[in-house]
């Protein structure tokens, strides 16, 4: 036997599941129900109505989602479609929310969207107007939305203006919030709205003057805001002027003389300290070591002869500690933190390093710390910049300005952290595991202390083993400082 | 000069700025008082017949400018009219239409008048003004000046919830050539500095108790690259835009046609909008960040460092690679079916779901409303298998007749 299910209201889906459910408890097949709206015509025959019940079937979550939004589509076969997808969910065909290309689901995905889309443009295109009342402010807004999507939508403009007191008014149905409460109405009419505004010529001039008449592409913007919305939408009268006058403005654009530059533009900077500064430094450059070494800093950031990798990093990080610190660190080139914090050691490596000087019990003011190349060198992947090791001939380049900056510095002790600290101090390739703890023969006579870099503590895969070197290492410090202070 | 005046020359002098997200910030509302909410999605309130979107209400405090930008509307020898907002008249404008439900917020820049500071205390001054005396809940967006002092930065973000620092031109020497007061390097580290402080505050979220945290512009840091205002070709473009994403964690990079303005530079005269260009780069960024994409195999669809400006990118890639087709819809896995041309991510996640079940047809696709003649003949499927995809014509059949390349050229007036 047949079953007629009445439901409450258009878009009621707690009515629909009750019915639903009694349909299902009842074994009643999809072909033998019918749904309607109260108010809407009966049918012309009698049909039992679902008796309540729990159908006790578990149907998947993603119908449930989608359910709940698809029964707001005007369609009015939206009821049965929802029924008969449940139907064969619960009759052998579990996974059917997985088959995307099911014409049910594609129907029951269709509507979701359309339902959604419909929402969105509600959010969007609705235009309050502002009207003075004896109660007060109220802002009144007409929208014709295609389905019905009144009362799920009231909530958005309830968190949106919560502080105003507001109307929505649609042909089917009527929303208010009075700052504290919502409530529901029946429809109304169009002129229930007042006709104008005193904000609305501002912002017509804005949507007109925000226009580029230059990039004239009116399908783009029908596709987006299709023409039956523009009636409910003050802006939108300035639209056929402004098509009809664009392209007049645009050839204008291109065929105005264009101005000269003015020869002498306001300039914004009187000279700044930076200009002040390099100033000092190149006049202190001969007898203060610290205005030597950033004179030093500049000349290498200004070269126009950099390796092409160099451009591409953030900026230049150049050494840092006190001048005639005993101990010269020297690490490979900055990481990603490195290059935007323009500091050397500041990344991971640089944090364990500073752990073990002090485990190794080595001050501050004894150790200055720079890398054998001075820009960031990588690749990028996605949201992430792979460091890439420096080549033979990217430590080439940075060597004599290394050289150089261990000269102003003037240390007792070269440290050598890692393979490519160790290229650029000896000038040739060292085993560092073989040469780890051993001194050799560094620029200007100076002896080079050999060890890892941090950053190869941070890879071991092995937690026991890493414990194992970092002891190691922090010994390796402490006999770089001995070895200094000898 | 009255308020609609100003409105008007302000608002034309930002339009040259693409961006107009309002999206990916915090969720807020105005239940517990205030005006205004922010949910995740942006919003496009309306469309202008140049096809974009106005979410935001976006203008400049005042489009007078020490700089001299060759680009630029707004650069200190151009003869356009000048006009200044004060702060309280922004901030009404905000209110006024955001009240309206005609916007989203507020995307507010400025000329550079006085000092890099002066300049960007005012823009501070208005976001300000709008979150403490208004309550405002909705989205602003404040352009960073790159000097301006790091308190304010810092203060900026707290109110903000997107930054941005235009980079403008993709090299170094085309920005000295074109806007000679503007320094790539300082342009990076300020972006860098932004990175910095949007992850910290994210740390921050993460780990201090959630209240305690500091706010600091929650939907990140853009920025925007002029197009063919200089000769760099498009390799280059997008090299410099995958080096943004990855070193400065830049949520979007937007490419800006160089479109005619009025009172060109001689040292840059106007010419059409590379509109097509544009498009076909933007495309380009979304297989670089969504699509699992080098910029190398982009770059290789096209010819001497230039995209096809006739296909898309993923066309014009999988033409030039056909020995890597056909792709078995019912087998290949995802990283595969992503580089079919004319399947999006969203229609490849529904074909993987749904052939677990049942095998993929042709007539399937067409229920997915997949451009079957896009597709078609790069895929297998249980009752296809493609013949052209060795064929001279093929290219010549993939060009889309009426599609985006012919929407896109400026039109005549016959339209409407």
């Amino acid at each position: 036997m047949g079953m007629a299910a009445v439901l409450p209201g258009p878009a009621d889906f707690a009515a629909w599941r009750g019915a639903a459910r009694g349909m299902l408890a009842a074994g009643v097949p999809p072909e033998d129900t019918e749904w309607r709206v109260a108010g809407d015509a009966p049918s012309l025959f009698a049909e039992a109505a679902p008796p309540p019940a729990s159908s006790g079937a578990h149907v998947p979550r993603a119908f449930v989602d989608l359910a709940e939004i698809a029964i707001r589509h005007a369609d009015p076969e939206r009821f049965a479609l929802l029924y008969r997808v449940l139907w064969r969910l619960t009759h052998g065909e579990p996974a059917l929310m997985q088959v995307a290309t099911d014409a049910d689901v594609v129907r029951l995905h269709a509507m979701a969207k359309a339902v959604k889309r419909d929402a969105h443009k509600m959010h969007a295109f609705l235009r309050f107007r502002q009207v003075e009342t004896e109660a007060g402010t109220r802002h009144v807004a007409w929208f014709e939305p295609d389905h019905h999507i009144e009362d799920a939508e009231a909530g958005f403009f309830v968190r949106r203006f919560a502080g105003l007191r507001w109307s929505i008014v649609t042909p089917r149905r009527s929303v208010h919030w009075n700052g504290t409460d919502l409530s529901f109405g029946p429809g109304g009419r169009r002129q229930d709205v007042p006709p104008d505004d005193a904000v609305e010529p501002l912002w017509r001039a804005y949507y007109a003057a925000i226009f580029n008449p230059a990039r004239l592409k009116p399908g783009a913007m029908r596709a987006e805001m299709p023409r039956k919305y523009w009636r409910n939408m003050p802006e939108t009268a300035e639209i056929p002027r402004l098509m009809a006058e664009a392209p007049r403005r645009a050839a204008e654009m291109l065929s105005r003389d264009a101005t000269a530059p003015r020869p002498n533009p306001q300039r914004l900077h009187p000279p700044g300290r930076a200009d002040v500064e390099e100033a000092m430094d190149l006049l202190d450059a001969g007898t203060d070591p610290k205005a030597a070494l950033a004179a030093l800093a500049r000349e290498l950031a200004g070269r126009n002869d950099l390796p092409d990798f160099a451009r591409r990093a953030t900026q230049m990080v150049f050494g840092e500690g006190p001048v005639g610190a005993p101990l010269f660190f020297v690490g490979e080139q900055p990481g990603d933190e490195e290059d935007i914090q323009g500091r050397p050691f500041v990344g991971p490596a640089g944090r364990l390093f500073d752990r073990a000087l002090d485990a190794a019990q080595v001050p501050r003011d004894e150790a200055y710390v720079t890398n054998a190349v001075k820009h960031f060198k990588f690749t990028p992947t996605g949201k992430r910049r792979l460091h890439q090791s420096p080549d033979a001939g990217d430590i080439a380049y940075y060597r004599p300005f290394l050289l150089r900056e261990i000269g102003i510095v003037a240390p007792r002790l070269l440290v050598g952290l890692g393979a490519t600290a160790l290229r650029a101090l000896t000038g040739k390739a060292v085993p560092v595991m073989k040469a780890r703890g051993t001194i050799l023969p560094g620029p200007e006579g100076l002896p080079v202390f050999a060890t890892v870099h941090p950053s190869y503590l941070l890879r071991l895969p092995d937690e026991e083993v890493q414990r194992r070197e970092y002891a190691r290492f922090v010994e390796d410090l402490r006999a770089a400082h001995a070895q200094a202070a000898a | 000069m009255d308020l609609r005046q100003k409105l008007e020359i302000l608002a034309d002098a930002a339009k040259y700025d693409a961006s107009c997200a309002s999206s990916g910030t915090a969720k807020r509302d105005s239940t517990r008082g205030g005006l205004g909410s922010t949910e995740g999605m942006g919003i496009c309130h309306a469309y202008a017949p140049d096809g974009r979107c106005i979410s935001l209400l976006k203008i400049l405090l005042t489009n007078a400018c020490a700089f001299d930008c060759a680009y630029c509307v707004n650069r200190a020898s151009s003869n356009v009219r000048r006009a200044r907002f004060t702060v309280a008249e922004v901030v009404k404008l905000t209110l006024d239409f955001y009240r309206r439900n005609a916007i989203e917020g507020l995307f507010l820049s400025s000329g550079i008048t006085r000092s890099a500071d002066w300049t960007m205390e005012q823009l501070v001054l208005v976001a300000r003004t709008l979150r403490e005396e208004h309550g405002f809940q909705g989205y602003i967006h404040l352009k960073t000046i790159p000097d301006a002092s790091p308190e304010l930065v810092e203060e900026a973000g707290r109110w903000a919830d997107r930054l941005s620092i235009n980079i403008e031109l993709p090299e170094a020497g085309s920005l000295k050539a074109l806007a000679p007061e503007k320094d790539l390097s300082e342009i990076k580290k300020a972006m860098g500095g932004l990175r910095a402080r949007i992850e910290g505050a994210r740390e921050d979220l993460r780990t201090a108790r959630r209240a305690k945290a500091p706010r600091f512009a929650p939907a990140g840091q853009s920025t925007q690259m002029i197009v063919g205002a200089d000769a760099s070709d498009d390799a280059t473009i997008l090299g410099t835009a995958t080096d943004l994403y990855a070193g400065y964690r830049l949520k979007r990079v937007y490419y800006s046609a160089y479109s005619p303005i009025p009172d060109a530079s001689r040292a840059l005269p106007p010419i059409a909008p590379p509109l097509v260009r544009e498009h076909r780069l933007y495309q380009a960024d979304w297989l670089l960040r969504f699509y699992g994409f080098s910029r190398e195999e982009v770059i290789a669809g096209g010819e001497g460092g230039m995209l096809d400006l006739s296909l898309d990118p993923k066309t014009a890639w999988a033409l030039k690679h056909r020995a890597d087709f056909p792709v078995d819809l019912n087998r290949a896995p995802r990283e595969r079916l992503l580089r079919v041309p004319g399947l999006g991510a969203k229609t490849v996640d529904k074909i993987l779901a749904t052939r677990r079940h049942s095998a993929i047809r042709a007539e399937d696709l067409a229920r997915l409303h997949v451009s079957l003649p896009k597709v078609l003949p790069f895929v297998i499927t249980a009752d296809h298998r493609p013949r052209l995809l060795d064929s001279g014509g093929l290219r010549e059949r993939l060009i889309p007749g009426t599609a985006f390349v012919a929407a896109a050229r400026p039109v005549q007036m016959s339209l409407f």
